[in-house]
Protein backbone atom coordinates (compact mmCIF):
# COMPACT_ATOMS: atom_id res chain seq x y z
CA UNK A 1 0.00 0.00 0.00
CA UNK A 2 2.69 2.48 1.10
CA UNK A 3 4.72 1.30 -1.83
CA UNK A 4 1.97 2.23 -4.28
CA UNK A 5 1.56 5.61 -2.61
CA UNK A 6 5.27 6.45 -2.93
CA UNK A 7 5.38 5.25 -6.52
CA UNK A 8 2.32 7.32 -7.33
CA UNK A 9 3.76 10.47 -5.79
CA UNK A 10 7.01 10.05 -7.70
CA UNK A 11 5.10 9.40 -10.94
CA UNK A 12 3.36 12.72 -10.27
CA UNK A 13 6.71 14.43 -10.82
CA UNK A 14 6.80 13.25 -14.42
CA UNK A 15 3.21 14.42 -14.99
CA UNK A 16 4.04 17.79 -13.47
CA UNK A 17 6.89 18.40 -15.94
CA UNK A 18 4.66 17.39 -18.84
CA UNK A 19 1.62 19.33 -17.65
CA UNK A 20 3.45 22.54 -16.65
CA UNK A 21 4.03 23.40 -20.31
CA UNK A 22 0.41 22.75 -21.22
CA UNK A 23 -0.74 24.87 -18.29
CA UNK A 24 1.67 27.68 -19.16
CA UNK A 25 0.46 27.80 -22.77
CA UNK A 26 -3.16 27.91 -21.68
CA UNK A 27 -2.58 30.39 -18.87
CA UNK A 28 -0.40 32.84 -20.79
CA UNK A 29 -1.22 32.42 -24.48
CA UNK A 30 -4.81 31.12 -23.97
CA UNK A 31 -3.84 28.40 -26.40
CA UNK A 32 -4.61 24.69 -26.13
CA UNK A 33 -1.86 22.70 -27.77
CA UNK A 34 -3.19 19.24 -28.66
CA UNK A 35 0.24 18.31 -30.03
CA UNK A 36 1.87 18.73 -26.59
CA UNK A 37 2.09 14.97 -26.02
CA UNK A 38 3.44 14.38 -29.50
CA UNK A 39 6.05 17.08 -28.95
CA UNK A 40 7.10 15.24 -25.78
CA UNK A 41 7.53 12.02 -27.76
CA UNK A 42 9.37 13.94 -30.47
CA UNK A 43 11.75 15.26 -27.82
CA UNK A 44 12.29 11.71 -26.60
CA UNK A 45 13.16 10.56 -30.13
CA UNK A 46 15.60 13.45 -30.51
CA UNK A 47 17.33 12.34 -27.31
CA UNK A 48 17.42 8.75 -28.60
CA UNK A 49 18.87 10.00 -31.88
CA UNK A 50 21.54 12.00 -30.06
CA UNK A 51 22.48 8.95 -27.98
CA UNK A 52 22.31 6.20 -30.60
CA UNK A 53 23.49 8.02 -33.72
CA UNK A 54 25.60 10.91 -32.42
CA UNK A 55 26.95 8.87 -29.51
CA UNK A 56 26.31 11.46 -26.80
CA UNK A 57 25.88 10.37 -23.21
CA UNK A 58 22.17 10.33 -22.23
CA UNK A 59 22.32 13.30 -19.84
CA UNK A 60 24.32 15.41 -22.29
CA UNK A 61 21.76 14.46 -24.92
CA UNK A 62 18.87 15.60 -22.71
CA UNK A 63 20.69 18.84 -21.91
CA UNK A 64 21.21 19.57 -25.60
CA UNK A 65 17.75 18.53 -26.77
CA UNK A 66 15.94 20.82 -24.31
CA UNK A 67 17.24 24.04 -25.95
CA UNK A 68 16.47 22.59 -29.39
CA UNK A 69 12.89 21.98 -28.25
CA UNK A 70 12.74 25.53 -26.86
CA UNK A 71 13.74 26.83 -30.29
CA UNK A 72 11.10 24.63 -31.90
CA UNK A 73 8.46 26.05 -29.54
CA UNK A 74 9.54 29.59 -30.34
CA UNK A 75 9.33 28.86 -34.09
CA UNK A 76 5.94 27.13 -33.79
CA UNK A 77 4.51 30.11 -31.91
CA UNK A 78 6.03 32.62 -34.34
CA UNK A 79 4.93 30.86 -37.51
CA UNK A 80 1.87 28.77 -36.70
CA UNK A 81 0.25 29.29 -33.29
CA UNK A 82 0.17 33.10 -33.39
CA UNK A 83 -1.73 32.97 -36.69
CA UNK A 84 -4.23 30.33 -35.70
CA UNK A 85 -5.10 31.99 -32.39
CA UNK A 86 -6.63 34.90 -34.29
CA UNK A 87 -9.09 32.48 -35.90
CA UNK A 88 -11.13 31.84 -32.77
CA UNK A 89 -11.31 28.98 -30.32
CA UNK A 90 -11.71 26.06 -32.74
CA UNK A 91 -8.85 26.79 -35.13
CA UNK A 92 -6.00 26.24 -32.62
CA UNK A 93 -7.54 22.88 -31.66
CA UNK A 94 -7.80 21.74 -35.28
CA UNK A 95 -4.35 23.05 -36.18
CA UNK A 96 -2.55 21.44 -33.27
CA UNK A 97 -4.52 18.22 -33.78
CA UNK A 98 -3.16 18.27 -37.34
CA UNK A 99 0.33 19.13 -36.11
CA UNK A 100 0.10 16.10 -33.81
CA UNK A 101 -0.76 13.85 -36.76
CA UNK A 102 2.12 15.29 -38.77
CA UNK A 103 4.52 14.68 -35.89
CA UNK A 104 3.27 11.11 -35.34
CA UNK A 105 3.61 10.14 -38.97
CA UNK A 106 6.85 12.06 -39.34
CA UNK A 107 8.34 10.09 -36.45
CA UNK A 108 6.97 6.88 -37.92
CA UNK A 109 8.70 7.71 -41.21
CA UNK A 110 11.98 8.73 -39.61
CA UNK A 111 12.34 6.29 -36.73
CA UNK A 112 10.05 3.38 -37.65
CA UNK A 113 7.22 1.89 -35.64
CA UNK A 114 9.34 -0.20 -33.25
CA UNK A 115 9.01 0.65 -29.60
CA UNK A 116 12.16 2.17 -28.21
CA UNK A 117 13.52 3.14 -24.86
CA UNK A 118 16.35 5.09 -23.35
CA UNK A 119 16.41 2.51 -20.56
CA UNK A 120 19.22 0.56 -22.24
CA UNK A 121 21.45 3.61 -22.32
CA UNK A 122 21.31 4.74 -18.71
CA UNK A 123 23.09 1.80 -17.14
CA UNK A 124 21.33 0.28 -14.15
CA UNK A 125 19.43 3.49 -13.38
CA UNK A 126 16.19 2.25 -14.89
CA UNK A 127 15.89 -0.50 -12.28
CA UNK A 128 18.24 0.55 -9.47
CA UNK A 129 16.60 1.49 -6.21
CA UNK A 130 17.31 2.80 -2.74
CA UNK A 131 16.26 0.84 0.34
CA UNK A 132 14.33 2.83 2.91
CA UNK A 133 14.55 1.77 6.58
CA UNK A 134 10.96 0.47 6.78
CA UNK A 135 11.61 -2.16 4.16
CA UNK A 136 10.45 -0.13 1.20
CA UNK A 137 12.52 0.39 -1.89
CA UNK A 138 12.18 3.43 -4.12
CA UNK A 139 13.43 3.52 -7.71
CA UNK A 140 16.29 5.90 -8.29
CA UNK A 141 14.97 7.13 -11.65
CA UNK A 142 11.53 8.11 -10.28
CA UNK A 143 13.23 9.98 -7.42
CA UNK A 144 15.49 11.81 -9.87
CA UNK A 145 12.48 12.63 -12.08
CA UNK A 146 10.57 13.97 -9.11
CA UNK A 147 13.57 16.03 -7.95
CA UNK A 148 13.95 17.49 -11.45
CA UNK A 149 10.22 18.31 -11.50
CA UNK A 150 10.45 20.20 -8.20
CA UNK A 151 13.60 21.98 -9.37
CA UNK A 152 12.05 22.92 -12.74
CA UNK A 153 8.77 24.14 -11.25
CA UNK A 154 10.65 25.96 -8.49
CA UNK A 155 12.92 27.81 -10.89
CA UNK A 156 9.99 28.58 -13.16
CA UNK A 157 8.15 30.00 -10.15
CA UNK A 158 11.19 32.13 -9.27
CA UNK A 159 11.42 33.41 -12.84
CA UNK A 160 7.71 34.26 -12.87
CA UNK A 161 7.78 35.97 -9.48
CA UNK A 162 10.97 37.96 -9.59
CA UNK A 163 12.39 38.37 -13.09
CA UNK A 164 11.57 40.97 -15.70
CA UNK A 165 10.50 38.24 -18.14
CA UNK A 166 8.29 36.74 -15.42
CA UNK A 167 6.62 40.07 -14.82
CA UNK A 168 6.01 40.44 -18.55
CA UNK A 169 4.53 36.93 -18.65
CA UNK A 170 2.21 37.62 -15.72
CA UNK A 171 1.13 40.98 -17.14
CA UNK A 172 0.41 39.46 -20.56
CA UNK A 173 -1.43 36.55 -18.99
CA UNK A 174 -3.57 38.97 -16.97
CA UNK A 175 -4.45 41.33 -19.84
CA UNK A 176 -2.51 41.29 -23.12
CA UNK A 177 -3.87 44.63 -24.31
CA UNK A 178 -3.05 46.41 -21.05
CA UNK A 179 0.38 44.78 -21.18
CA UNK A 180 0.97 46.33 -24.60
CA UNK A 181 0.01 49.71 -23.11
CA UNK A 182 2.77 49.20 -20.58
CA UNK A 183 5.26 48.69 -23.38
CA UNK A 184 5.29 44.88 -23.31
CA UNK A 185 5.41 43.14 -26.67
CA UNK A 186 2.75 40.52 -25.95
CA UNK A 187 3.62 38.47 -29.03
CA UNK A 188 7.25 38.19 -27.93
CA UNK A 189 6.04 37.07 -24.49
CA UNK A 190 3.86 34.44 -26.16
CA UNK A 191 6.89 33.16 -28.10
CA UNK A 192 8.89 32.94 -24.87
CA UNK A 193 6.07 31.04 -23.15
CA UNK A 194 5.80 28.61 -26.07
CA UNK A 195 9.57 28.05 -25.98
CA UNK A 196 9.41 27.19 -22.27
CA UNK A 197 6.35 24.96 -22.77
CA UNK A 198 7.82 22.91 -25.62
CA UNK A 199 11.19 22.64 -23.86
CA UNK A 200 9.37 21.19 -20.83
CA UNK A 201 7.50 18.77 -23.10
CA UNK A 202 10.84 17.57 -24.49
CA UNK A 203 12.26 17.14 -20.99
CA UNK A 204 9.20 15.16 -19.91
CA UNK A 205 9.47 13.00 -23.03
CA UNK A 206 13.09 12.17 -22.21
CA UNK A 207 12.13 11.01 -18.71
CA UNK A 208 9.25 8.99 -20.14
CA UNK A 209 11.61 7.24 -22.55
CA UNK A 210 13.98 6.39 -19.70
CA UNK A 211 11.41 4.49 -17.65
CA UNK A 212 9.07 3.19 -20.39
CA UNK A 213 8.83 2.10 -24.00
CA UNK A 214 7.77 4.74 -26.50
CA UNK A 215 6.51 4.57 -30.05
CA UNK A 216 5.59 7.32 -32.52
CA UNK A 217 1.91 7.14 -31.54
CA UNK A 218 2.39 7.40 -27.78
CA UNK A 219 1.74 11.16 -27.65
CA UNK A 220 -2.04 11.41 -27.33
CA UNK A 221 -2.13 9.21 -24.20
CA UNK A 222 0.47 11.45 -22.58
CA UNK A 223 -1.56 14.49 -23.60
CA UNK A 224 -4.60 13.11 -21.81
CA UNK A 225 -2.59 12.49 -18.64
CA UNK A 226 -1.19 16.02 -18.82
CA UNK A 227 -4.68 17.45 -19.27
CA UNK A 228 -5.95 15.52 -16.29
CA UNK A 229 -3.09 16.72 -14.12
CA UNK A 230 -3.66 20.34 -15.19
CA UNK A 231 -7.40 20.23 -14.58
CA UNK A 232 -7.13 18.44 -11.24
CA UNK A 233 -4.50 20.93 -10.05
CA UNK A 234 -6.24 24.03 -11.42
CA UNK A 235 -5.14 25.92 -14.51
CA UNK A 236 -2.61 28.67 -14.09
CA UNK A 237 -0.95 27.42 -10.91
CA UNK A 238 2.44 25.73 -11.15
CA UNK A 239 2.35 24.06 -7.75
CA UNK A 240 -1.26 23.12 -8.42
CA UNK A 241 0.02 21.29 -11.48
CA UNK A 242 2.43 19.33 -9.29
CA UNK A 243 -0.40 18.50 -6.87
CA UNK A 244 -2.60 17.48 -9.82
CA UNK A 245 0.19 15.29 -11.17
CA UNK A 246 0.63 13.63 -7.78
CA UNK A 247 -3.11 13.00 -7.35
CA UNK A 248 -3.24 11.45 -10.83
CA UNK A 249 -0.08 9.42 -10.23
CA UNK A 250 -1.31 8.08 -6.89
CA UNK A 251 -4.69 7.16 -8.36
CA UNK A 252 -3.03 5.31 -11.24
CA UNK A 253 -0.58 3.60 -8.96
CA UNK A 254 -3.36 2.32 -6.66
CA UNK A 255 -5.44 1.35 -9.70
CA UNK A 256 -2.54 -0.73 -10.98
CA UNK A 257 -2.39 -2.71 -7.73
CA UNK A 258 -6.01 -3.77 -8.32
CA UNK A 259 -5.63 -4.81 -11.93
CA UNK A 260 -3.39 -4.13 -14.90
CA UNK A 261 -6.09 -2.09 -16.60
CA UNK A 262 -6.76 -0.22 -13.36
CA UNK A 263 -3.78 2.05 -13.99
CA UNK A 264 -5.49 4.27 -16.55
CA UNK A 265 -9.03 3.70 -15.36
CA UNK A 266 -8.41 4.88 -11.79
CA UNK A 267 -6.72 8.03 -13.07
CA UNK A 268 -9.66 8.84 -15.35
CA UNK A 269 -12.15 8.17 -12.54
CA UNK A 270 -10.38 10.53 -10.14
CA UNK A 271 -10.24 13.15 -12.89
CA UNK A 272 -13.97 12.81 -13.54
CA UNK A 273 -14.66 12.86 -9.80
CA UNK A 274 -12.74 16.13 -9.37
CA UNK A 275 -14.46 17.64 -12.39
CA UNK A 276 -17.88 16.55 -11.14
CA UNK A 277 -17.18 17.89 -7.66
CA UNK A 278 -16.15 21.27 -9.04
CA UNK A 279 -19.21 21.35 -11.28
CA UNK A 280 -21.42 20.65 -8.27
CA UNK A 281 -19.73 23.36 -6.20
CA UNK A 282 -19.80 25.90 -9.01
CA UNK A 283 -23.52 25.31 -9.47
CA UNK A 284 -24.50 25.14 -5.82
CA UNK A 285 -22.66 28.39 -5.08
CA UNK A 286 -23.71 29.82 -8.40
CA UNK A 287 -20.28 31.17 -9.15
CA UNK A 288 -17.38 30.39 -11.37
CA UNK A 289 -19.24 28.84 -14.29
CA UNK A 290 -16.99 26.69 -16.46
CA UNK A 291 -13.93 28.60 -15.31
CA UNK A 292 -14.74 27.52 -11.78
CA UNK A 293 -15.11 23.95 -12.97
CA UNK A 294 -11.63 24.06 -14.49
CA UNK A 295 -10.24 25.62 -11.32
CA UNK A 296 -9.22 28.77 -13.15
CA UNK A 297 -8.97 32.06 -11.31
CA UNK A 298 -12.09 34.18 -11.79
CA UNK A 299 -11.67 36.60 -14.63
CA UNK A 300 -11.73 40.32 -13.95
CA UNK A 301 -14.00 43.08 -15.16
CA UNK A 302 -12.13 42.83 -18.44
CA UNK A 303 -14.65 40.70 -20.28
CA UNK A 304 -17.46 42.96 -19.13
CA UNK A 305 -15.57 45.98 -20.43
CA UNK A 306 -15.06 44.45 -23.80
CA UNK A 307 -18.68 43.45 -24.02
CA UNK A 308 -19.71 46.96 -23.14
CA UNK A 309 -17.39 48.37 -25.76
CA UNK A 310 -18.71 46.10 -28.44
CA UNK A 311 -22.32 46.91 -27.69
CA UNK A 312 -21.84 50.65 -27.45
CA UNK A 313 -19.87 50.60 -30.68
CA UNK A 314 -22.31 48.32 -32.40
CA UNK A 315 -25.41 50.24 -31.39
CA UNK A 316 -24.47 53.45 -33.11
CA UNK B 1 6.36 74.04 -42.54
CA UNK B 2 6.54 76.03 -45.76
CA UNK B 3 3.13 74.89 -47.03
CA UNK B 4 1.14 75.14 -43.80
CA UNK B 5 1.27 78.73 -42.65
CA UNK B 6 2.52 79.23 -39.10
CA UNK B 7 1.70 75.65 -38.10
CA UNK B 8 4.27 74.26 -35.71
CA UNK B 9 4.79 70.54 -36.23
CA UNK B 10 2.21 68.79 -34.05
CA UNK B 11 3.27 66.35 -31.33
CA UNK B 12 0.60 63.81 -32.23
CA UNK B 13 -1.34 63.86 -35.45
CA UNK B 14 -3.97 61.66 -37.04
CA UNK B 15 -4.72 62.59 -40.61
CA UNK B 16 -7.59 61.30 -42.73
CA UNK B 17 -8.28 58.42 -40.32
CA UNK B 18 -10.90 55.95 -41.56
CA UNK B 19 -11.79 52.91 -39.49
CA UNK B 20 -14.36 50.31 -40.47
CA UNK B 21 -15.48 47.20 -38.63
CA UNK B 22 -16.88 45.13 -41.47
CA UNK B 23 -19.31 47.31 -43.39
CA UNK B 24 -19.72 49.71 -40.47
CA UNK B 25 -17.68 52.90 -40.72
CA UNK B 26 -16.79 54.02 -37.21
CA UNK B 27 -14.38 56.79 -38.22
CA UNK B 28 -14.68 58.88 -41.36
CA UNK B 29 -11.71 60.98 -42.43
CA UNK B 30 -10.90 62.20 -38.92
CA UNK B 31 -8.14 64.81 -38.60
CA UNK B 32 -6.70 65.56 -35.19
CA UNK B 33 -3.50 67.44 -34.44
CA UNK B 34 -2.23 68.09 -30.94
CA UNK B 35 0.67 70.47 -30.31
CA UNK B 36 3.37 69.80 -27.75
CA UNK B 37 2.20 70.76 -24.25
CA UNK B 38 -1.37 71.26 -25.38
CA UNK B 39 -4.41 69.78 -23.61
CA UNK B 40 -7.23 68.82 -25.96
CA UNK B 41 -10.64 67.60 -24.83
CA UNK B 42 -12.83 65.33 -26.96
CA UNK B 43 -16.57 65.22 -26.43
CA UNK B 44 -19.38 63.57 -28.36
CA UNK B 45 -22.33 61.26 -27.91
CA UNK B 46 -21.89 57.53 -27.31
CA UNK B 47 -20.85 55.75 -30.48
CA UNK B 48 -19.22 58.86 -31.96
CA UNK B 49 -15.97 56.87 -32.37
CA UNK B 50 -13.95 58.61 -29.66
CA UNK B 51 -12.57 55.46 -28.07
CA UNK B 52 -11.95 53.94 -31.50
CA UNK B 53 -9.91 57.03 -32.38
CA UNK B 54 -7.82 56.44 -29.24
CA UNK B 55 -7.38 52.83 -30.31
CA UNK B 56 -6.01 53.99 -33.65
CA UNK B 57 -3.76 56.64 -32.06
CA UNK B 58 -2.39 54.24 -29.41
CA UNK B 59 -1.85 51.37 -31.85
CA UNK B 60 -4.46 48.90 -30.62
CA UNK B 61 -6.33 49.27 -33.92
CA UNK B 62 -4.98 49.59 -37.43
CA UNK B 63 -6.81 52.33 -39.34
CA UNK B 64 -8.51 51.38 -42.61
CA UNK B 65 -7.01 54.53 -44.13
CA UNK B 66 -5.04 57.53 -42.94
CA UNK B 67 -1.80 58.11 -41.08
CA UNK B 68 -0.77 58.54 -37.46
CA UNK B 69 2.31 60.65 -36.84
CA UNK B 70 4.03 61.16 -33.53
CA UNK B 71 6.89 63.62 -33.03
CA UNK B 72 7.42 63.73 -36.77
CA UNK B 73 7.61 59.95 -37.33
CA UNK B 74 4.97 57.89 -39.14
CA UNK B 75 3.71 55.30 -36.64
CA UNK B 76 0.65 54.09 -38.58
CA UNK B 77 1.77 50.46 -38.79
CA UNK B 78 3.56 50.33 -35.45
CA UNK B 79 2.17 48.15 -32.66
CA UNK B 80 0.86 49.41 -29.33
CA UNK B 81 3.88 48.26 -27.32
CA UNK B 82 6.35 50.10 -29.55
CA UNK B 83 4.19 53.24 -29.50
CA UNK B 84 4.07 53.08 -25.72
CA UNK B 85 7.85 52.85 -25.61
CA UNK B 86 8.16 55.83 -27.95
CA UNK B 87 6.06 57.98 -25.61
CA UNK B 88 2.30 57.53 -26.17
CA UNK B 89 0.42 56.44 -23.05
CA UNK B 90 -3.26 55.56 -22.81
CA UNK B 91 -5.68 54.84 -19.99
CA UNK B 92 -8.82 52.77 -20.37
CA UNK B 93 -12.31 53.91 -19.45
CA UNK B 94 -12.72 50.90 -17.17
CA UNK B 95 -9.34 50.44 -15.46
CA UNK B 96 -7.49 47.28 -16.38
CA UNK B 97 -4.86 46.71 -13.69
CA UNK B 98 -2.81 43.51 -13.64
CA UNK B 99 -4.91 41.92 -10.92
CA UNK B 100 -2.39 39.29 -9.86
CA UNK B 101 0.22 41.92 -9.01
CA UNK B 102 0.72 44.44 -6.25
CA UNK B 103 0.10 48.12 -6.96
CA UNK B 104 3.83 48.74 -7.01
CA UNK B 105 4.50 45.89 -9.41
CA UNK B 106 1.87 47.27 -11.78
CA UNK B 107 3.77 50.55 -11.96
CA UNK B 108 7.14 48.80 -12.02
CA UNK B 109 6.08 46.76 -15.06
CA UNK B 110 5.26 49.97 -16.91
CA UNK B 111 8.56 51.56 -15.85
CA UNK B 112 10.61 48.55 -16.91
CA UNK B 113 8.98 47.94 -20.26
CA UNK B 114 7.36 51.25 -21.19
CA UNK B 115 10.10 53.60 -20.02
CA UNK B 116 12.83 51.01 -20.66
CA UNK B 117 14.37 51.48 -17.22
CA UNK B 118 16.01 48.83 -15.09
CA UNK B 119 17.15 48.28 -11.55
CA UNK B 120 16.67 51.10 -9.07
CA UNK B 121 15.92 53.62 -11.83
CA UNK B 122 12.79 51.62 -12.69
CA UNK B 123 11.83 51.38 -9.02
CA UNK B 124 12.27 55.12 -8.54
CA UNK B 125 10.19 55.83 -11.63
CA UNK B 126 7.41 53.54 -10.41
CA UNK B 127 7.47 55.06 -6.92
CA UNK B 128 7.38 58.56 -8.40
CA UNK B 129 4.31 57.69 -10.52
CA UNK B 130 2.58 56.24 -7.45
CA UNK B 131 3.46 59.29 -5.41
CA UNK B 132 2.01 61.65 -8.01
CA UNK B 133 -1.22 59.68 -8.06
CA UNK B 134 -1.37 59.48 -4.24
CA UNK B 135 -1.06 55.70 -4.30
CA UNK B 136 2.24 55.32 -2.52
CA UNK B 137 0.50 54.29 0.71
CA UNK B 138 -1.15 51.45 -1.19
CA UNK B 139 2.02 50.34 -2.98
CA UNK B 140 2.14 46.89 -1.40
CA UNK B 141 -1.56 46.10 -1.63
CA UNK B 142 -2.77 43.73 -4.32
CA UNK B 143 -4.20 45.69 -7.24
CA UNK B 144 -7.36 43.59 -7.00
CA UNK B 145 -8.07 45.09 -3.56
CA UNK B 146 -8.38 48.67 -4.86
CA UNK B 147 -11.66 50.56 -5.20
CA UNK B 148 -12.71 52.41 -8.36
CA UNK B 149 -10.96 55.74 -7.66
CA UNK B 150 -7.72 53.99 -6.75
CA UNK B 151 -7.98 51.76 -9.80
CA UNK B 152 -8.34 54.87 -11.95
CA UNK B 153 -5.33 56.34 -10.18
CA UNK B 154 -3.40 53.14 -10.81
CA UNK B 155 -4.37 53.23 -14.47
CA UNK B 156 -2.95 56.75 -14.57
CA UNK B 157 0.12 55.80 -12.51
CA UNK B 158 0.90 52.97 -14.89
CA UNK B 159 0.59 55.33 -17.84
CA UNK B 160 2.86 57.91 -16.15
CA UNK B 161 5.45 55.26 -15.25
CA UNK B 162 6.02 54.67 -18.96
CA UNK B 163 7.45 58.25 -19.04
CA UNK B 164 5.07 59.41 -21.79
CA UNK B 165 5.25 62.58 -23.84
CA UNK B 166 1.55 62.44 -24.66
CA UNK B 167 -1.18 60.79 -22.62
CA UNK B 168 -4.59 59.71 -23.91
CA UNK B 169 -7.18 59.68 -21.12
CA UNK B 170 -10.42 57.81 -21.85
CA UNK B 171 -13.26 58.97 -19.56
CA UNK B 172 -11.06 58.86 -16.52
CA UNK B 173 -13.59 60.96 -14.58
CA UNK B 174 -16.58 58.68 -15.16
CA UNK B 175 -18.16 57.00 -12.14
CA UNK B 176 -16.41 59.15 -9.53
CA UNK B 177 -17.98 61.31 -6.85
CA UNK B 178 -17.60 65.10 -7.12
CA UNK B 179 -14.91 65.11 -4.43
CA UNK B 180 -12.96 62.33 -6.13
CA UNK B 181 -13.32 64.08 -9.45
CA UNK B 182 -11.91 67.25 -7.92
CA UNK B 183 -8.77 65.40 -6.83
CA UNK B 184 -8.37 63.92 -10.29
CA UNK B 185 -8.77 67.30 -12.02
CA UNK B 186 -6.10 68.81 -9.78
CA UNK B 187 -3.75 65.98 -10.68
CA UNK B 188 -4.33 66.26 -14.42
CA UNK B 189 -3.87 70.02 -14.17
CA UNK B 190 -0.48 69.42 -12.55
CA UNK B 191 0.52 67.04 -15.31
CA UNK B 192 -0.33 69.70 -17.88
CA UNK B 193 1.65 72.30 -15.93
CA UNK B 194 4.61 69.93 -16.08
CA UNK B 195 4.44 70.03 -19.87
CA UNK B 196 2.74 66.71 -20.60
CA UNK B 197 0.63 66.73 -23.76
CA UNK B 198 -2.92 65.58 -22.95
CA UNK B 199 -5.82 64.30 -25.03
CA UNK B 200 -8.86 63.68 -22.85
CA UNK B 201 -12.17 62.06 -23.77
CA UNK B 202 -14.76 63.02 -21.19
CA UNK B 203 -18.52 63.35 -20.81
CA UNK B 204 -18.19 65.50 -17.68
CA UNK B 205 -17.78 68.85 -19.37
CA UNK B 206 -17.02 71.00 -16.32
CA UNK B 207 -14.12 68.68 -15.48
CA UNK B 208 -12.71 69.00 -18.97
CA UNK B 209 -13.04 72.77 -19.06
CA UNK B 210 -10.82 73.21 -15.99
CA UNK B 211 -7.87 71.68 -17.83
CA UNK B 212 -8.14 71.88 -21.59
CA UNK B 213 -7.02 74.53 -24.06
CA UNK B 214 -9.06 73.31 -26.98
CA UNK B 215 -12.20 71.23 -27.47
CA UNK B 216 -13.01 68.79 -30.26
CA UNK B 217 -16.54 67.50 -30.77
CA UNK B 218 -17.13 64.22 -32.60
CA UNK B 219 -20.38 62.79 -33.83
CA UNK B 220 -21.08 59.70 -35.96
CA UNK B 221 -17.40 59.10 -36.66
CA UNK B 222 -16.46 62.61 -37.74
CA UNK B 223 -15.12 65.79 -36.14
CA UNK B 224 -18.00 68.28 -36.34
CA UNK B 225 -16.41 71.21 -34.50
CA UNK B 226 -13.17 72.21 -32.85
CA UNK B 227 -11.66 75.28 -31.27
CA UNK B 228 -12.09 77.22 -28.05
CA UNK B 229 -14.36 75.37 -25.60
CA UNK B 230 -16.99 78.14 -25.47
CA UNK B 231 -17.20 78.48 -29.23
CA UNK B 232 -17.51 74.71 -29.69
CA UNK B 233 -20.22 74.32 -27.09
CA UNK B 234 -22.15 77.22 -28.61
CA UNK B 235 -22.03 75.65 -32.08
CA UNK B 236 -25.60 74.73 -33.11
CA UNK B 237 -24.54 71.46 -34.69
CA UNK B 238 -22.71 70.47 -31.50
CA UNK B 239 -25.75 71.32 -29.39
CA UNK B 240 -27.92 69.16 -31.61
CA UNK B 241 -25.55 66.17 -31.78
CA UNK B 242 -24.14 66.24 -28.29
CA UNK B 243 -26.84 67.57 -26.05
CA UNK B 244 -29.81 66.39 -28.08
CA UNK B 245 -28.22 63.06 -28.90
CA UNK B 246 -27.85 62.02 -25.31
CA UNK B 247 -31.62 61.96 -24.75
Amino acid sequence: MLDALIQGILLGGYYAILAAGLSLMFGVVRFINLAHGDLAIYGAYLVLFAVEVLGLSPWVAVASVVPVMALLGWLLQATLFARTIKGGFLLPLLTTFGLGAVLQNGMFGLFGSDTKSLGNHIGNLSWASWQLPVGISVGQLPVITFAVAVAVLGSLQLVLSFSKLGRAIRATSSDPEAAELSGIDARAVHRAAAAIAVALAGLAGAFLAMRALINPYAGPTQLIFAFEAVVIGGIGSLWGTLVGGIVLGVAQSFGATISAQGFQLAGHLVFLGVLGGRLYLAHSRNLGGWRGVLGMPALPLKSATQLKKVTSEGRS
Amino acid sequence: MSEEPAMVQPMLEGRGIDKSFGAFKVLKAVDLAVASGEAVGIVGPNGAGKTTLFGVLAGALLPTAGTVRFAGADLTGTGAAARCRSGIARTHQVPRPFLGMSVFENALTAAQFGAGLSGSAAEDCAAEALERTALLNHANRPAAALGLLDRKRLELARALATRPRVILLDEIGGGLTEAELGLLITLIGQLKADGLTIVWIEHILHALLKVIDRLVCMSAGAVIAEGGPDAVMADPEVRRAYLGGSL
